[in-house]
């Protein structure tokens, strides 16, 4: 380990880039972010980090951040590089259409963040972007909902469900056993909210949820609507232990 | 030859721009729409050197929408817009080749509640009036937009006062410009008037 990983032009003798990894390190201390693809829909979720006392939480940043009309992308990380990352990408998105006349497909979008983030893993002089991206939208005239994922090496996948940041093992791990395919829009919210609280314990004013539709459509929950999801799932969670205690007895 | 021409009233701005697009002696198109939107309050319509015109109105266009999507979707302002629209020009004349383009910007401001339209010519000139034209079609339509227009006008009146210029227009201009396109930009946003 010592010695190949002091620059990014150094492979260690089995082949890995250690920036690159190590940047993957700084992702995993990253506020988890989720998202999941439903029947007609994209929901992206994120914890938001609990504000100090004189912060203002109305017009802090989200971290979910809108790329066009009909895409948005999530991170965790290093904020400060996403922000780079996400004004190139809102760059590239406005020039595709200007050139093209036509709005950029989520996986042109996906592969074109991805192709940066490469770059900075082959470049002198510069450290990969501390991000990993989960990229959602529709593409234009299309119903079909899509889901991508990028990391700091430059690879991208597209996911029906996905989860990146911090304890995003566990929340991938809970997807993994609780994903349906084709949800309405009530029930992909409602997943996507009880997996995030599996690692966020302090419940609705530290969540914020985002939904795409085709067609432009993109709404972003309040705290009141999450904290009805919220509510309705701590209900369930309590007839459930209930059962089992009745069950036992 | 082509006529773009502005009435700002009280409640909104019209834009009108004729349909013809012709190349030498060949009208190639009788429906050429010379306007872009920015965004919801922001209509640019253009006249001069053909293909540098509509360059130059995507690419603020492209520009406005990038602004938009850097800043939580708040919209540039007409007054912004039409700062960033002359500074554009302004670099672009003393480039190698200038744009030349004249412009004209028909807008409303939600947040002072007033419309606005700002002339624009290829040299970086801006000026924001209360009707204009760019072209030949000033020659004709000034001197009735000074005698007929009113402050106090709302868009009905100012249609009638439009429908006024584009019969002097169709009278005494010597070439067949084919109807005009209407627009009217308004606190509900940039809406086509059909029937001119």
């Amino acid at each position: 380990m010592s010695g190949y990983d002091s620059a990014l032009s150094i492979f260690s003798p089995d082949g890995h880039v250690f920036q690159v990894e190590y940047a993957s390190e700084a992702v995993k201390r990253g506020t988890c972010a989720v998202g999941v693809k439903g029947k007609e829909c994209v929901v992206l979720g994120c914890e938001k980090r609990t504000t100090l006392k004189l912060q203002d939480p109305r017009i802090t940043p989200s971290k979910i951040c809108k790329i066009d009309n009909h895409a948005l992308l999530v991170f965790a990380g290093l904020n400060a590089d996403a922000r780079i990352l996400v004004d190139k990408a809102r760059v590239e998105a406005q020039s595709h259409r200007l050139t093209l006349e036509d709005a950029v497909s989520i996986e042109y979008l996906t592969k074109y963040v991805a192709g940066v983030q490469q770059k900075y893993t082959q470049s002198g002089g510069v450290r990969p972007f501390g991000i990993a991206t989960i990229i959602a939208g529709f593409d234009s005239n299309d119903t079909v909902p899509k889901l991508y994922q990028t990391e700091p090496s430059g690879v991208y996948n597209a996911w029906k469900a996905h989860a990146i940041g911090k304890s995003s093992k566990t929340v991938r791990e809970f997807l993994e056993k609780h994903y349906e395919e084709e949800l309405d829009d009530e029930k992909t919210v409602k997943l996507t909210i009880k997996s995030l609280l599996e690692v966020v314990q302090t419940g609705a004013k530290n969540i914020e949820v985002s939904v795409l539709k085709a067609g432009n459509v993109i709404q972003t929950l309040d705290e009141d609507e999450i904290k009805k999801y919220v509510d309705e799932i701590e209900a369930e969670k309590e007839a459930e232990s209930e059962k089992k205690k009745k069950t036992r007895d | 030859m082509d006529i773009i021409l502005g009435i700002r009233v009280a409640d909104g701005t019209i834009i009108a721009t004729s349909k013809a697009a012709t190349r030498g002696i060949s009208v190639l198109k009788d429906t050429d729409d010379k306007t872009r939107p920015l965004n919801a309050r922001n209509l640019i319509a253009y006249t001069g050197e053909s293909g540098d015109t509509v360059q130059f109105a995507e690419y603020i266009q492209a520009n406005v929408q990038l602004y938009s999507m850097r800043e939580n979707d708040i919209e540039l302002s007409p007054k912004a817009t039409a700062s960033f629209v002359r500074n554009q020009l302004a670099s672009s004349l003393r480039s190698r080749k200038p744009y030349q383009v004249n412009v004209l910007i028909g807008g409303y401001d939600v947040k002072t509640d007033t419309p606005s339209l700002n002339w624009i010519d290829y040299l970086g000139t801006q000026v924001e009036l209360p009707y204009g034209a760019h072209g030949y079609a000033a020659f004709y339509a000034t001197s009735l937009l000074d005698k007929h227009y009113r402050k106090d006008m709302k868009v009905d009146d100012g249609l009638a006062l439009l429908k006024l210029c584009l019969k002097e227009l169709e009278t005494r201009m010597p070439i067949d410009f084919k109807g005009v396109y209407v627009k009217v930009v308004n606190k509900d946003g940039i809406k086509e008037i059909e029937g001119y």
